[in-house]
């Protein structure tokens, strides 16, 4: 009986790829292990291999195809003794490499509009803007400040000959050389204490993480050698040096690969922290982080990484700690957020705003130093808040929050605060129990109506 | 008791052995000074005393040179003082004071010298190990043939980062000599019952570092060792490892009821083969020096220490304004 061969999921993010080159034509006998396309994803390009054998009976995606979404059939198999028209009537048959459904992640809905109210601009009026995706702003804000000092350097898993594993330092090896660009060993303790060293002995090293889940192996450099120097040292000598790689939940990777460390960052002394949601800020906040004299844990987010966004086409671009940015003017209710809990958060506001429910909403930015104070004053305006994090939800950001506008803003607020959080347990594999354990939209809107007894 | 000889035998002139003597008794005499200032309740918290390892940093100073950089664990106050540190500003960091070398905030366990390039003074055991390597890293970087010392213990020897560190030097040719003092004890728990192997140096052979062992209590075998270790990472082949035969006469801390070994065991170490007395004898016998001179270079060491205790007492408190500040740096410090 023959089969549809689908798009794969190659990636647990993937959503869609380029259809690369077909290594296999119409009439070709193929037998399982056989490779039969080259596919293109965000992060790289990969061999489609045959799971079955039989005769490829038509091709249905022609190869160079960008955007084929994931589980599009792309050819037919033909059993022995079937012609191509049984490819007419053929089943779907699973992705290969994947044999359930790939999940999407509740994040993955389409992003939304950028807002048309930003009242505090992050570049003068007038720039001229170009999309750029999260991944190309942050390899760009990287590339950008290794030409302007020669003591940047990257290290970590895969950044240099692999490009990256999730193709965030793409490119970089080949302009600017191993010896800037160094692949390390799977050994996070031991290569972040080798960073902090060298931050010490004069470079500014950026550590890449393969994702922050594997940087709980080198916590104890990350606080007690990179945040705690300056103060122990009597401001003698600080950790100039940036953390970085991709935090929370991507999708269906599942518990020990899951996990939003803003809040626990956010608690040190000592340690910037940058959870950056579009584009823009991703390329502005990390370009000042490599700048910074001091350690910056820099929280980027898989699912983010190939969302598309404008960024201003300027020389030099930087947006300073402790700014939050206002992506959306509001009355009713403040929303607040940061990195990839925005996509809930504007995604509520919009939605509200057909119900006649007007939303302002915050983005962070940065954890520490976090800007309360535009916090607080949309809270006067407001009366009402909702914060809304993938983190947990004890000691989460949120309660952070929710402290500082009870002390600072109690006699404004009209209701308690909200905080939408991750639930308070470990990621679930199951594809359903994962969407609950997450935040989401749905979760932001009922919390407004609860604030706004609407 | 004859004199020691030294299995090392140096072309050591009696200006350098003076020199030895001199840096040793100084780090001795200030390591009794601060237990009794401990005692007297003006140090507090943890307070770890080098006494009977002193060959060990002076041994391996005589080695290095301007440029070099050294980092420790937290028994680091003789090896901020065998690198020229001021003893003033290191007793008054015990005493919390602001004359201190970190104006107080970081005591016994913390305490840092850029101009040294002396980068701690580490609590946490073993984590100063990839940070020294990270040091030398900087130096291979910027194309300078500057060596890092990196001190540990025998007890930090079994720490995973350690062998992390170890083949990573080792795969990027750093300029690190990996310097375990072997004082035989990790805390309260003798070698033999901590660590696999009683043979430490050889931990490098399975990352292709060659390390040998040294006696910890000969300041010119350890020197010797030393110069061997400076020159093979000076010409860019990588790390070397010294495991430094060493033994403290004193408890782990100033609260160590020391109930692991005899007394007998110590005085035993402390009669046969303490480090002063061996170069005190090496003076004596060789003609270098009488009696008399002796006598001078100790009552000079007892001035400097009596002058660094009454400056850690008479230096005020910080400024309660200090909690707040060196949280976050506003400008680029001056590191390298």
């Amino acid at each position: 009986m023959a089969t549809e061969i689908l798009m794969p999921a190659l990636s647990p993010t993937m959503e869609e790829g380029t259809l690369a080159k077909w290594l296999v034509k119409e009439g070709d006998t193929v037998k399982a292990g056989d490779i039969l396309a080259e596919i293109e994803t965000d992060k790289a390009t990969m061999e489609f291999e045959a799971v079955d054998e039989g005769t490829v009976g038509r091709i249905l995606v022609a190869e160079g195809t960008e955007g084929v979404k994931v589980n599009t059939p792309i050819a037919v198999l033909l059993e022995e003794g079937e012609d191509a028209s049984a490819a007419e009537a053929a089943p779907s048959a699973p992705a290969p490499e994947q044999q359930a459904t790939p999940a999407k992640a509740p994040a993955a809905a389409k992003a939304p509009e950028a807002p048309k109210t930003d009242t505090s601009p992050d570049w003068p009026e007038g720039t001229e803007t170009q999309k750029m995706t999260v991944r190309e702003a942050l390899n760009a804000a990287m590339a950008e400040e290794m030409r302007r000092d020669e003591t940047v350097f990257v290290m970590g898993e895969e950044v240099a000959e692999y490009q990256g594993a999730y193709k965030i330092t793409q490119n970089l090896l080949e302009e600017f050389g191993a010896k800037r660009v160094i692949d390390t060993p799977i050994t996070e303790q031991g290569f972040a204490g080798i960073g902090v060293g060298a931050s010490w002995g004069g470079l500014r090293p950026i550590v890449e993480f393969m994702t922050w889940n594997f940087a709980m192996q080198a916590i104890d450099q990350i606080i007690n050698s990179a945040a705690k120097t300056l103060y122990m040292s009597g401001g003698q000598m600080g950790s100039p040096i940036v953390f970085r790689g991709p935090n929370g939940a991507a999708a269906r990777v599942a518990a020990q690969h899951s996990q939003d460390y803003a809040a626990w960052y956010a608690h040190v002394p000592g340690l910037r922290v940058v959870q950056p949601y579009s584009a823009a800020c991703a390329k502005g906040l990390l370009k000042s982080a490599i700048r910074d004299p001091n350690p910056v844990v820099f929280l980027e987010n898989e699912i983010l990484y190939g969302r598309s966004f404008e960024v201003p086409k300027l020389d030099d671009f930087t947006i300073p700690f402790g700014k939050a940015k206002v992506w959306r003017e509001g009355t009713d209710v403040t929303i607040v957020s940061f990195g990839i809990g925005m996509t809930y958060a504007l995604e509520a506001a919009e939605k509200l705003a057909g119900d006649g429910i007007s939303a302002e909403v915050i983005d962070l930015r940065t954890l520490r130093p976090m800007d309360t104070d535009t916090v607080i004053r949309s809270v006067m305006k407001t009366n009402r808040c909702v914060t809304v994090e993938e983190g947990w939800p004890v000691a989460s950001i949120g309660n952070h929050i929710s402290a500082v506008l009870m002390q600072q803003a109690f006699d404004y607020l009209d209701a308690p605060v909200i905080n939408c959080t991750g639930k308070d347990v470990p990621m679930p594999y199951a594809a359903n129990l994962e969407k609950l354990a997450l935040t989401s939209t749905d979760e932001v809107i009922d919390a407004v109506r609860q604030v706004t007894y609407r | 008791m004859p004199p020691r000889k030294s299995a090392a035998k140096p072309d050591v002139s009696a200006d350098e052995l003076k020199q030895y003597y001199r840096d040793m008794l100084l780090i001795r005499r200030f390591e009794e000074k601060a237990g009794q200032l401990y005692g007297m309740g003006l140090i507090g918290g943890f307070c770890h005393l080098y006494i009977g390892q002193e060959a060990v940093v002076v041994g391996l100073e005589a080695a290095a040179r301007e440029g070099d950089r050294r980092i420790t664990t937290y028994r680091d106050h003789g090896h901020m003082l065998a690198c020229g540190m001021d003893p003033d500003g290191v007793m008054a960091e015990l005493t919390g004071r602001e004359g201190g070398y970190s104006r107080g905030k970081g005591g016994s366990m913390h305490m840092f010298s850029t101009e040294k390039r002396f980068y701690g003074g580490h609590g946490i055991v073993g984590a100063n190990v990839p940070l020294g390597a990270g040091l030398a890293f900087a130096d291979k970087y910027l194309g300078n043939d500057n060596v890092t010392f990196t001190y540990f213990g025998d007890g930090a020897a079994n720490q995973g980062q350690v062998y992390e560190t170890f083949n990573m030097a080792a795969l990027w040719a750093l300029p690190v000599i990996f310097v375990i003092e072997n004082n035989q004890y990790a805390m309260g728990t003798a070698q033999k019952r901590s660590t696999s192997t009683p043979d430490i140096y050889t931990r490098g052979e399975a990352f292709g570092i060659p390390g040998e062992a040294v006696d910890g209590m000969d300041v010119l075998a350890v020197r010797a060792a030393g110069e061997k270790a400076v020159a093979h990472c000076r010409a860019g082949k990588g790390p070397y490892i010294l495991e430094i035969k060493t033994y403290r006469y004193r408890g782990h801390s100033m609260s160590d009821p020391a109930k692991y070994r005899t007394r007998e065991e110590v005085q035993k170490m402390r009669e046969e083969k303490d480090a002063i007395e061996h170069v005190r004898d090496l003076l004596l016998s060789g003609g270098h020096a009488t009696e008399d001179d002796l006598k001078a270079i100790d009552k000079e060491i007892k001035d400097i220490v009596n002058k660094a205790a009454e400056f850690a007492k008479t230096s005020p408190e910080p400024a309660p304004e200090e909690l707040w500040t060196d949280i976050i740096a506003e400008v680029a410090p001056q590191n390298a």
